[in-house]
């Protein structure tokens, strides 16, 4: 694979506008397939959720899952669409072995939703970007390919297929062409990203996790010069499975379209790769080879004719919008902009709804899930809502700190505690002896000890030399094997030896 | 009499009446299979353990007074398309030689708990693709009225069976016409239900959107019972009516067509017809006269163009239906030999395991479909479909039902349309607007054609959902032949 000439970020941005469009999968979290019976648990033994129908055998035929067409439409609402009032499946027909039937029963030209807009936030800055379509589909099978250096299909020893995932109900959602984002295009787009991740666990349709594939995105990048209005040839990147690759992506595309076309080079219109780890995306199929998919009316489902009256029960048993919830938090919690925005992308905001609904001040519950969590969350590799603990857990042990038994360092103690499921808070702080030395007296006793030993120091604390008293507070600290309010001491030190 | 000869109807009744056994009745159809189906060729799976395991069962609940349904213990053949849990299903396909299905079809299961006893597994063009059986993967059934003659098809093993006495009862399917030419052909009564009245579940597709499962008797009644017996709605068919099954059974017993209004099919008549199959149907016309029925002629315009339609919609259906043919989890599989792709495996499977008709039409259809081309084929093929929807509802106004000839000609010889598609095709012409419309239809005998003694079949047309007018009109025609007769038509076949 040779590395691609790539034009810098703002050379290219100085001679090219992108125009951007965001294709994306969401994996419904309806409790069975979009056409059988069969349950939709991930990770259960490969080919243990099937059933004639999702394995496509001969003679069996689908049956539309309610389920899913409703939050499909919920979707369509969510995201400003018109719901069609008469629609059709349609066979998307290719040849390939994780399909069982050799079609995939989509959507064609009678999407279920269409013609909307979710508005975004990038900066501070609302853009709005249009949502052309929002159709429903089944997923296919995962194939696994053993042998081989590349783990694609080409080279393999032998495949595997999975059809465990065949038939889960696929949401698609197709964006217009997004201009005038101009050098926020790669922010736009994760924002974009970021912003429908949120809008499906807000509906509570999917569990939108990116890196178990149940939410994926596409992204088709162009360029076009600078005061032209025509656009350039798209690519579109697939396997982007991260809301940070999608801005990569972006990026990335941008910088080699430019090169290309710097060079007097056309794009050709194609399916790319993104690699996690290099950042760079190789050439997929080519337009040339792509695939005649023959799409037409399914006959073996009957149209989706959807009742306006329920549509209109639908839209008003729509809950909050997120942006709508985060305007009304935002101003709730007192934080700016930026630092919703940071919580957003660390999945925080419900965890510190939640801790605040529990009891803590919002400036507790963020300092704690942005803190000392988001920092373990990384670390292992775990989302931060998934920690093992509990908002009400860190709600407490915020108000262990607020009333004075425990200092920061200690509550940080605590929290491991309880993430090592070693208990409750107040548990861990028994078990561990984790407690605030306490009050002055307890406190004044260790200082006077440690003035005793320390006369040196103490008298040039008494001469003014008021920074020397920092070593007085390490040995109370040391003393209290850390469990002493470091700021109390220090005061009482300086009172002690008159250098307050 | 022989078991054999019996009707269904009268085998559910001595059944019940402990006359005779179900194992009785099954052990005398399977030792006719035994005696002559190595000349008719109708089976390609005789299922001879489960059929007397069945059979005991019936008896056994029947002696524990059980309360069974009026065709328990009477046996029954499958046409080889329909899912069965305990015997091979191949679609008369090299591709799927051997395939045990792990389900049975809806119309299986129906049959089953009704006490039926399944017989076998029938021959069928392959992919029930072709209206002489010769397409069938494992060599060409024959007609019990001429061995040298097809029994029709796709159903022609189903017909063939039927007419040799090897079953009473049937089920095959209708896409084209797959059950109402090979009854004409063989003499018998078959029945094209209203498309969604009778489960596609289990039944391998040709063509999802005109697929009809139905049933094949010696007489009216049976049919009725039969059709009865699997119809319904079934939450499993997205496509299947939510609505009673029409009183079939009751209307092939009222047999009574005074003062009903029957339209003559203006369009199907003339060049192509057989002038022993237009006179046998004057006659039928005559006769319905007779019977107090108001004849007229109702012209059908748009029926002339309902073969080409039907030449677009089922092969771009079946060329989807049969993609999955793959060689990945089921069937057969050819060149994988670990030197070879998916993709170089999948190309093998299909150019060895599908026949030439199979190909023909899957080229067909994909052409039809693909990009360029959908709005000019598939797409006016579709507005066809409503103009023939038009004209049968204009019919409808006029007349309770229509009726035809149910095929130009009388049977015709193995093999003598094989290079000649287009010759073959026009044997579907009189049944096709049905199956694109989703009406009922039905074909009873109506006598033999002068020229060669071969059976000519009546084709009943009703509107969606008015099967039992086809079954109404069919039993009047039926008794007042026979009356005439003085035997059913199948008693001048010759011996075999
Ligand atoms: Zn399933």
């Amino acid at each position: 694979m040779t590395t691609p000439t790539l034009m810098p970020y703002d050379e290219a941005l100085g001679r090219f506008e992108p125009v951007l469009g965001v294709e994306t999968h969401v994996e419904l979290g309806t409790a069975s397939k979009m056409f059988c019976g069969c349950a939709t648990t991930f990770g259960a033994a490969p080919n243990t959720q099937v059933c004639p129908v999702c394995l496509g055998l001969p003679g069996s035929l689908p049956v539309a899952n309610a389920a899913a067409i409703e939050a499909t439409i919920k979707i369509g609402l969510a995201l400003n669409c018109s719901i069609a009032e008469w629609c059709r499946f349609a066979r998307k027909n290719y040849f390939y072995p994780d399909m069982p039937k050799d079609f995939q029963i989509s959507q064609y030209d009678e999407p279920l939703c269409f013609d909307g807009y979710l508005d975004v936030e990038v900066n501070g800055e609302v853009v709005r970007v249009g949502i052309e379509r929002v159709h429903l589909e089944e997923d296919t099978g995962k194939s696994l390919h053993v042998g081989g250096a590349t783990g694609r299909i080409h080279g393999a020893d032998y495949s595997l297929v999975d059809y465990n995932r065949a038939g889960i109900p696929l949401v698609e959602i197709v964006t217009k062409p997004v201009e005038g984002t101009d050098r926020l295009a790669p922010e736009v787009a994760r924002a974009y990203a970021t912003e429908l991740r949120e809008l499906m666990r807000a509906l509570g349709v999917s569990d939108v996790r990116m890196e178990e594939g149940s939410m994926r995105c596409d992204i088709n990048v162009s360029l076009m010069p600078r005061g032209s209005s025509e656009w350039g040839t798209r690519t579109e990147t697939k396997n982007v499975n991260s809301l940070r690759s999608i801005e990569r992506a972006v990026r990335h595309e941008i910088e080699r379209q430019a090169a290309i076309l710097a060079d007097g080079g056309t794009i050709i219109q194609e399916t790319r790769h993104f690699h996690e780890d290099t950042g760079e995306t190789t050439s997929g199929r080519s337009k040339e080879e792509a695939q005649d998919y023959r799409y037409f009316p399914e006959p073996d489902l009957v149209p989706i004719a959807p009742d306006r009256a329920w549509v209109e029960e639908l839209r008003a048993g729509l809950p909050e919008l997120p942006s709508v919830r985060r305007k009304r938090l935002r101003s709730e919690w007192g934080v700016s902009e930026l630092d919703m925005q940071a919580m957003l992308n660390a999945g925080a905001v419900e965890p510190v709804e939640a801790t605040i609904a529990a009891g803590a001040t919002p400036a507790d519950a963020r300092k704690w899930w942005m803190g000392e969590l988001a920092r373990r969350a990384n670390e292992s590799g775990t989302p931060l809502a998934e920690l093992a603990v509990t908002p009400a857990q860190v709600a407490r042990v915020a108000a262990l700190v607020a009333e004075g038994t425990l200092n920061d360092k200690l509550a940080r103690q605590v929290l491991e505690g309880v993430l090592a499921g070693e208990g409750e808070p107040d548990e861990v702080v028994a078990a561990r002896g984790l407690k605030i030395v306490g009050g002055d007296e307890e406190l004044g006793a260790v200082i006077d000890q440690v003035i005793a030993d320390n006369p040196d120091v103490a008298d040039k604390i008494r001469s003014g030399k008021v920074a020397a008293a920092g070593a007085l507070v390490g040995a109370v600290m040391k003393a209290t094997r850390g469990q002493a309010d470091a700021g109390r001491a220090r005061e009482l030190i300086l009172e002690k030896l008159g250098a307050a | 009499m022989s078991l054999t000869r019996r009707t269904a109807a009268e085998l559910g009744a001595m059944i019940a009446s402990g006359e005779v056994s179900a194992v009785e009745v099954t052990q005398a159809h399977l030792d006719r299979i035994a005696e002559v189906d190595d000349k008719v060729h109708a089976f390609l799976h005789v299922a001879t353990e489960s059929a007397l395991a069945q059979a005991r069962d019936v008896d056994a609940r029947r002696a524990a007074g059980e309360e069974l349904g009026p065709l328990a213990g009477v046996p029954v053949a499958h046409k080889d398309i329909f899912t069965t849990a305990d015997m091979p299903t191949t679609c008369g396909s090299k591709i799927l030689e051997g395939w045990q299905p792990p389900y049975d079809a809806t119309v299986t299961a129906r049959l089953r708990a009704a006490g039926l006893v399944i017989l076998g597994k029938t021959n069928l063009d392959e992919f029930a693709m072709g209206s002489s059986t010769d397409n069938s993967a494992f060599g060409p059934s024959h007609n019990p009225w001429d061995l040298t003659r097809v029994p029709g098809g796709s159903s022609g093993g189903s017909s063939a069976a039927v007419a040799a006495f090897e079953a009473p009862l049937s089920t095959g399917t209708d896409t084209g016409g797959s059950i109402r030419q090979p009854a004409a052909v063989t003499g018998i009564v078959g029945m094209k239900p209203t498309y969604g009245g009778s489960s596609r579940y289990g039944l391998v597709a040709f063509a999802s959107s005109l697929d009809t499962p139905g049933p094949f008797a010696r007489n009216v009644l049976d049919a009725a019972l039969l059709h009865e017996a699997f119809s319904g709605h079934d939450p499993l068919d997205s496509t299947s009516i939510d609505q009673p099954v029409p009183p079939v059974v009751e209307a092939a017993r009222q047999a009574d067509v005074s003062g009903m209004r029957i339209g003559v099919v203006k369009e199907f008549s003339g060049e192509g017809y057989q002038p022993g199959v237009l006179a046998r149907f004057q006659e039928a016309c005559d006769l319905l006269e007779s019977l107090g029925a108001k004849v007229v002629e109702v012209s059908c315009p748009s029926f002339t163009y309902a073969l080409p339609a039907y030449y677009l919609i089922a092969p771009s259906e079946a060329s989807s239906n049969l993609a999955r043919f793959d060689a990945m989890r089921y069937g057969l599989r050819v060149g994988d030999d670990g030197t070879r792709s998916a993709e170089e495996v999948m190309a093998l499977t299909r150019a060895a395991g599908f026949g030439p008709e199979v190909k023909r039409r899957i080229m067909l259809g994909t052409y039809a479909l693909s990009s360029g081309y959908y709005d000019a084929y598939y797409g006016q093929a579709q507005k066809v479909r409503t103009l023939i929807t038009r004209d049968f509802e204009a019919a409808y106004e006029q007349v309770d039902v229509l009726i035809s000839p149910t095929t130009p000609t009388t049977a015709f010889r193995i093999g003598e349309r094989a290079d000649d598609p287009m010759a073959m095709y026009l044997a579907d012409l009189c049944t096709i607007p049905s199956n694109l419309t989703g009406n009922a239809a039905i074909s009873v005998p109506c006598g033999l054609a002068d020229e060669d003694d071969l059976p000519v079949g009546l084709q009943i047309m009703a509107p969606v959902l008015g099967d039992d007018r086809c079954y109404r009109v069919g039993a009047a025609v039926e008794a007042a032949l026979q009356s005439r007769w003085g035997a059913p038509l199948l008693d001048k076949a010759p011996a075999l």
